[in-house]
């Protein structure tokens, strides 16, 4: 399969973002996520917070929470390895923390840069102590995204759903 | 090297002198945690005790999720050298309730007093200006240190300042290092649920 996978699930996550009632995006920008991205951008309810490294959307959504509003950090898989020891502030104080993390380094993987980060972003999120989702399948999105976000600010910890990268399409290299 | 320049505890009093009930403070960690401390243990500050780094991005997320509140973001400079990207990303964002205000003394004061990149000529201010924040003190004096604590009793528009102090090491003052308890009780006094 060349073309990626048209589907709706970046609009049924913004869907659950919203009935979340999360109002802080932080993202760096990444094609896997633009859809879900502009979404956010869009909506006036949503403070959209485009970041220069994503560690500063963990602090971010330390600092939603103090104020009481929720907050979501979305990013690929190479942000995760840069958000490993300011995880340690949502550790500490028990704050929650819900990141969508689209895979690289998997499937079909062009990039051999991807591969050393892609490859630990499961063990590395566990040793956080966080909870690890995956989706495979377009349909199952939704409904990780949903136990994500109740068990996140329910229970005030850190949760991660991974977005495979089947899910978003092979990189087209050339044009 | 630090002649002249403002005494960290003093400054850190004339700026939260009459605070106001809608004064939210975030200090960095280390010297800037002590230093407000020092002035008592107040349920509308959140001591760090790491996170370097983040700071002014908790600044942030709390200044856009309390609108109606003033958010001050006291840090040190090691500890904005750290997350110097966060300048743009709220640069781009704007918040009229936020100030982010580095206490300069050129050193890493927790780790033996070596000197930071500042020492050697990195301008913070010219940083915060490139990046977009319209409105950059640096604060030398006494008259600069009362210029901006009046602005922040009524601010009204992002603001960045950049106050040179001299590098000393008053005794350590210590607030309560469990995290979720100074969550908790910062969130009870600012009135928000779960």
């Amino acid at each position: 399969m060349n073309a990626p996978m048209k589907t709706d699930w970046p609009d049924r996550l913004f869907d659950t973002l919203k009935r979340a009632n999360v109002t802080q995006v932080g993202y760096v920008p990444d094609a896997g996520h633009s859809r879900l991205i502009e979404r956010c951008c869009a909506d006036p309810q949503i403070h959209d917070v485009v970041l220069t490294t994503e560690e500063e959307g963990v602090a971010l959504s330390a600092g939603a929470w103090l104020g009481g509003q929720r907050a979501a950090l979305l990013m690929q898989s190479s942000g995760v390895g840069n958000c490993i020891n300011m995880l340690s502030l949502m550790r500490t104080c028990r704050f929650p923390m819900l990141m969508f993390v689209t895979m690289r380094g998997e499937w079909e993987e062009f990039n051999p840069w991807q591969v050393p980060m892609g490859s630990i972003v499961e063990p590395a999120l566990k040793l956080c102590e966080t909870q690890v989702y995956r989706a495979r399948e377009p349909g199952e999105v939704e409904g990780l995204a949903k136990r994500a976000a109740q068990q996140a600010y329910g229970d005030e910890r850190i949760v991660a759903v991974l977005l495979s990268q089947q899910l978003i399409g092979k990189k087209v290299w050339t044009k | 090297m630090s002649q002249g320049r403002l005494e960290r505890r003093a400054a850190m009093a004339s700026l939260l002198a009459e605070r106001g009930d809608d004064l939210l403070v975030v200090p960095g960690l280390g010297s800037t945690t002590w230093d407000l401390a020092a002035l008592g243990e107040n349920d509308k500050d959140f001591y760090m005790w790491g996170a370097m780094g983040g700071a002014a991005m908790i600044g942030l997320g709390l200044a856009l999720a309390q609108p109606q509140r003033r958010v001050v973001v006291i840090t040190g400079d090691g500890e904005m050298l750290m997350g110097l990207g966060a300048l743009a990303t709220i640069a781009i964002k704007r918040p009229p309730n936020l100030a982010v205000i580095v206490f300069d003394n050129g050193v890493y004061g927790e780790t033996g007093m070596q000197p930071s990149h500042t020492q050697s000529g990195a301008d913070l201010v010219g940083v915060a200006k490139a990046c977009g924040i319209a409105t950059c003190l640096n604060v030398e004096d006494e008259a600069g240190l009362a210029d901006l604590a009046g602005r922040l009793k009524g601010l009204r528009e992002l603001l960045f300042a950049r106050v040179a102090i001299e590098a000393s090491e008053p005794p350590r003052v210590l607030p309560v290092r469990d995290g979720a308890v100074l969550k908790q009780r910062f969130r009870a006094a600012v009135g928000v649920k779960a």
